[in-house]
């Protein structure tokens, strides 16, 4: 298939104001990438024993920067900006001018905790991880900068919300666009989620790191934390799967295979993903088995959603094979477009996304969590999910994005580069996260420097794993430039309509229930589960919460 | 809203592999005993501040509780635990209690289900029998600090 969309002088272009501030967003995100992406390397290289970092950079401190920077700024940097394209495409064709500029408010607020961070970080003074593990006590203004970069996504996240009540006011009786929808689900989710982490930088760690008061109740912290942490890593999912269920099928030609199921996915996908923070404390004090148990059952109803996606794309993609004429079981196979890397980019996370989801029910299994707490199989997994599937789908979107925005088209040089850039992230990954998990399993530890434990047998044998790791790594580097290059090539590309793909159901006439859009009542049973989940474990640890502890500068 | 028969099949049994998947996994944490380490909120709490001075935490180390049944009472601190070395003779059981005087640390003895979170104010608690005789050795899998990754201990199991 030719990936190049020809040139087209009627269809309207991408709303210049609104492509500015989908282009400032992925771009800082992908600036965030390309640092992340340099302590990433680096890291590798001293775990495997090839670098030694001169004096003064610590391991730690280019791991606090690799997480930080990729785990959070990247991906929120470039959610918002994904999101707010979508929107303003399938909403009338621009933002309203309220919400434009609380965006631009939003992206400067983050932008400022994002740059104050990370100088934290780089003066050594925030070495305590992008989980910043109480007692462990960095610079107040680390915890300072933070809180910049979440109330910048809430005002970002209320955007979108007045965007996507505006178009419903106005278009009164009509279904609201699946991908509007799509993101409103993923912003409630991120507001509702970030109340812990909020909670625990307002009220615990900012009072006790500017010396306010003496002590911090440990366990109640790693608890708000988790609280934010899981649904964090769905914060990841949902927009790639707003890509694999609303764009991808435009991009192959075929159409959505069930809009009402869509939504029904993404509201179960919201309603599952708080009430389970416990899955990440499974080997904890403090909690008992009864409520880590009752969290781990919520943890697996995600099966259900993602069976549902998993049944919804592949029908997708045989549907519209069969329409196109394929024959056989798998005859469908060969009708999609492999050599554009919109859908080859994606497609790719999709299929490494069923061996990191498998790895995922292995972490949240109560007993099972207790071989691979903790090890570089835990990493492993991460790097399976969020760096390999939510990443490359991201990769994808760029693709087709930036010139949308931007009023350029896609050469067919940079989609070959693009296709480079996804099999070298694939080479790398194999290398690197097979390695992990590898070695995970036979007990060696995440979030440790080089070391082998003065040389014990077991510590030497997990050294060429290591290795393997570091070379993964840096092919996975080398993606990360050729990534860089690829985005900097679409910013010159020649000028011309890219068309916004946003995919349409098989059965537009068969009417979504209007319950799918019933938010009092989706919120309120979100808020009983979480009740339900976390009431009793919280007072407990809040009534029974011994001296705390006062604070440790350990780095 | 309309399901397709095969999407509805495929669901179904996805559910139902799910529910057995919990039920095993319920069964043998409540009814054989084998959930992860933990203790309840309310009656394992310590001062971390006091930790050297608070029973049994004051003297760490190995007591012998039975035949072949061992309490390591031990603490955790950056970087290293105590004691730093202990002794069993093979086919030992030997019960973990464990509590940090510092920040978050591991406990892990890789090789074994031994795994464990120390959290300052907290205690926990972890079982294993060592049928193998040889030198376990037991590491810190949570950052504490810059020389984490030199924290450790080691069993010797004869």
């Amino acid at each position: 298939m030719d990936p190049i969309q020809p040139q087209n002088a009627s269809a309207k272009p991408f709303d210049r104001r609104d492509g500015g501030l989908v282009l400032a967003h992925i771009l800082f995100a992908f600036g965030a990438l390309l640092l992340g992406g340099i302590a990433g390397v680096l890291q590798g290289m001293v775990r495997g024993g090839v670098l030694t970092l001169p004096a003064g950079i610590g391991y730690y401190q280019l791991l606090t920067a690799h997480g930080v920077l990729m785990a959070l700024i990247f991906t929120t940097f470039f959610i918002i900006g994904f999101l707010y394209s979508g929107l303003s495409h399938t909403t009338g064709g621009s933002l309203l001018s309220v919400v434009r500029r609380g965006a631009w408010a939003g992206f400067g607020l983050m932008a400022f905790g994002t740059v104050l961070g990370t100088i934290l970080i780089l003066l050594n003074k925030a070495t305590v991880l992008y989980t910043f593990y109480a007692p462990m006590k960095a610079s107040p203004y680390f915890y300072v900068a933070l809180v910049f970069v979440v109330v910048g996504s809430w005002i970002s996240g209320w955007g979108v919300f007045y965007q996507y009540r505006y178009w419903k006011k106005t278009h009164s009786g009509k279904l609201t666009p699946l991908f509007a929808f799509m993101a409103v689900i993923t912003m409630l989710l991120w507001q509702v989620a970030t109340l812990g982490v909020a909670a625990e930088v307002l009220l615990q760690l900012i009072p006790w790191s500017f010396g306010w008061v003496e002590t911090v109740n440990v366990l109640l912290s790693r608890t708000l934390f988790w609280y934010f942490g899981h649904p964090l890593v769905y914060f990841w999912l949902l927009p790639t799967y707003i890509c694999w269920y609303v764009i991808i099928p435009k991009l192959i030609g075929g159409r959505i295979y069930s809009d009402a199921l869509a939504r029904l996915s993404f509201l179960l996908l919201f309603l599952f993903s708080i009430p389970v923070g416990f899955h990440h404390q499974l080997m904890e004090p403090g909690i008992s088995s009864e409520w880590k148990f009752l969290q781990v059952i919520l943890t697996f109803m995600v099966v259900v959603p993602s069976l549902m996606t998993a049944f919804s794309l592949f029908a997708t993609f045989e549907l519209s094979g069969r329409a196109k004429g394929a024959t056989g079981l798998f005859g469908w196979v060969k009708t999609l477009p492999w050599k554009d890397v919109r859908f080859f980019a994606p497609f790719m996370g999709m299929l490494v996304f069923i061996p990191a989801g498998a790895g995922g029910l292995i972490n949240a299994s109560n007993q099972m969590d207790a071989v691979v707490h903790n090890t570089l199989w835990v990493t492993g997994h991460f790097h399976l999910t969020v760096a390999t599937s939510v990443a490359l789908t991201f990769f994808g979107i760029a693709y087709w994005l930036l010139p949308v925005v931007t009023n350029r088209v896609l050469t067919p040089r940079i989609n070959k580069l693009g296709l480079i850039q996804t099999i070298l992230w694939c080479v790398g990954m194999f290398f690197m996260s097979g390695s992990m998990h590898t070695v995970g399993l036979l007990g060696s530890p995440r979030r440790t420097a080089y070391t082998t434990y003065d040389n014990h047998p077991d510590a030497v044998l997990w050294m060429p794993y290591h290795v393997a790791m570091a070379i993964g790594g840096m092919i996975l580097f080398a993606a990360v430039l050729l990534m860089i290059y690829n985005l900097l090539a679409l910013l010159k590309a020649p000028k011309g309509h890219t068309d916004y793909p946003i995919g349409e159901p098989m059965e537009p006439e068969a009417a979504t229930p209007r319950i799918l859009e019933r938010w009092s009542l989706w919120l309120g049973i979100t808020v009983v589960l979480i009740l339900i989940a976390y009431t009793i474990p919280v007072m407990e640890m809040i009534q029974g919460g011994g001296p705390g502890s006062t604070g440790y500068k350990t780095w | 809203m309309h399901i397709h028969r095969l999407e509805k099949i495929w669901l179904a049994f996805g559910m139902a592999m799910l529910a057995v998947f919990l039920l095993v996994i319920g069964v043998s944490a409540f009814a054989m005993g084998m959930a992860p380490p933990t203790s309840h909120a309310h009656d394992h709490k310590i001062d971390p501040a006091q930790v050297k001075t608070t029973a049994p935490f004051d003297k760490p180390g190995l007591r012998q509780t039975g035949d072949h049944e061992y309490e390591a009472v031990m603490t955790a601190f950056t970087f290293g635990y105590s004691p730093n070395r202990m002794e069993v003779p093979a086919g030992s059981t030997v019960h973990f209690t464990i509590t940090s005087s510092d920040v978050v640390h591991g406990f892990e003895i890789p090789g074994t289900n031994v795994n464990m979170m120390i959290l300052p104010g907290e205690i926990n608690h972890a079982t294993y029998t060592f049928t193998k005789p040889g030198e376990y050795l037991v590491l810190c899998n949570e950052y504490c600090g810059a020389a984490h990754e030199w924290m450790k201990t080691v069993i010797v199991v004869k």
